[in-house]
């Protein structure tokens, strides 16, 4: 991946809490570095309404839980060459998966209705619809590298990263661990 | 009769006490055989397979925690073909029950967690499961959760063989294994339990542990295990 051009760099957020995201900001001084090397071109740090096509490398943050997770995850892995899923929630469906022993309805009856004080109602504008389970990325489209950890560690998506960039495959055993 | 027999593990030729297990003779050569039943004071069972190796000669895998050691065998204990072994053992352990390593007691101090680090497991090629399945918090000290557990039984061996109580046992078969109090008690309601907390140590995840703590917290204390079974006349 060298060259004159820069790598198009897209990150996604999907059912999770954003720390995979914070992590990838804890890289720290690798930043500037990617910052000559890497075009940020899609995600919650960028502002950019439309995922652009011929991206590079995407870092996807979360389980897929809804059918617009599930929507977005296609569109990423259409338009993208190296698609990593980033920490816990997208590798393991982690926390998320948590609700799925409960069916759709009961949890959302859960929610919404027994445990809110005011307008009782389950949410059906604008939202997109529960899937049965949270499940991983993989589950939904081909993953090619998977940093688990909650939250991975910032020195493990620097190895990915730093490795993809100088044209090597990266090498996780022993840097990566669940939770 | 000589007290000593001589085996090949990966090519080197390594002594061994006659009666030892090819596991044992592996760890006193200070070669490491990744293993999460086998516990030293507790007898081997092979129920989580990861500690298989190659014996020249055998045409299947053996458990080297059960298969004793012999004169003259040779044993291969990592290869490209039992690491690939080793890491579908494991992630099917994860797919199995609901392991979210987040937020469980066992966060950081978990052999299950530390293994899957070690053999390079960075994802599950299975479908996860998700089973329903219970939490028993009637026991005053300690919960159990079967959602963390992997069957490895040094709980149901520790309180058998150590503290001489067998509370624990395995009811069910296959998938539908669990770990079970005497014969369907709840925990809390154990005529025999005597709170020790030796199964809540051996425990190698947060299956079992104690109340009060918080994720992360739960570090477990193996040592004594080893010393007890000594003195109660324990397997070995």
């Amino acid at each position: 991946m060298s060259g004159q051009a820069k790598v198009k760099l897209a990150t996604a957020w999907l059912d999770g809490c954003s720390g995979c995201h914070m992590s990838l900001l804890d890289v720290d001084e690798l930043l500037v570095a990617l910052v000559e090397r890497v075009e940020l071109v899609y995600g919650p740090l960028v502002d950019a309404p439309e995922y652009p096509d011929a991206v590079d490398v995407a870092l996807v943050e979360g389980a897929v839980s809804s059918v617009g997770d599930q929507k977005l995850a296609q569109t990423i892995r259409a338009k993208t060459r190296i698609l990593i899923s980033l920490g816990d929630c997208a590798v393991t469906s982690n926390v998320p998966s948590m609700r799925n022993t409960i069916p759709v309805q009961k949890l959302l009856e859960r929610v919404y209705i027994e445990g809110a004080d005011a307008a009782q109602a389950i949410p059906a504008d604008g939202v997109p619809a529960l899937l049965r389970h949270a499940v991983p990325l993989a589950d939904v489209v081909k993953v090619d590298i998977h940093i688990p950890g909650c939250p991975p560690k910032p020195g493990a998506i620097a190895h990915v990263l730093t490795s993809l960039l100088d044209g090597k495959k990266p090498e996780l055993t022993g840097l990566v661990k669940f939770g | 009769m000589d007290s000593k027999i001589t085996i090949r593990i990966d090519g080197e030729l390594v002594k061994a006490d006659r009666g030892s297990t090819i596991f044992e003779t592996a760890k006193a050569a200070g070669k490491r055989i990744p293993g999460l039943c086998n516990m030293k004071g507790l007898k081997p069972v092979g129920a989580c397979r990861l500690c298989m190796v190659e014996v020249a000669g055998v045409n299947r895998l053996l458990p080297s925690c059960t298969t004793p050691a012999q004169e003259g065998m040779s044993v291969t204990i990592h290869s490209a073909r039992l690491d690939a072994y080793r890491k579908q053992a494991l992630e099917l352990l994860l797919s199995e029950r609901n392991h979210v390593c987040a937020v469980c007691v066992s966060n950081g101090h978990c052999e299950l967690q530390s293994l899957a680090t070690a053999l390079g497991v960075t994802n599950v090629r299975y479908g996860y499961r998700y089973p329903k399945l219970g939490v028993d918090l009637s026991h005053p000290r300690y919960v159990l959760d079967h959602n963390r557990c992997i069957l490895c039984t040094r709980c149901v061996r520790v309180c058998a063989e150590v503290e001489g109580a067998h509370v624990w046992d395995i009811a069910g078969r296959g998938i539908h294994s669990m770990l079970t109090c005497e014969m369907n008690r709840t925990w809390g309601g154990s005529r025999n339990c005597t709170s020790c907390g030796k199964c809540v140590q051996v425990c190698p995840t947060g299956a079992l542990a104690e109340k009060g703590f918080a994720v992360e917290e739960m570090v477990k204390r193996t040592t004594s295990v080893e010393r007890l079974a000594v003195v109660r006349g324990g397997s070995r």
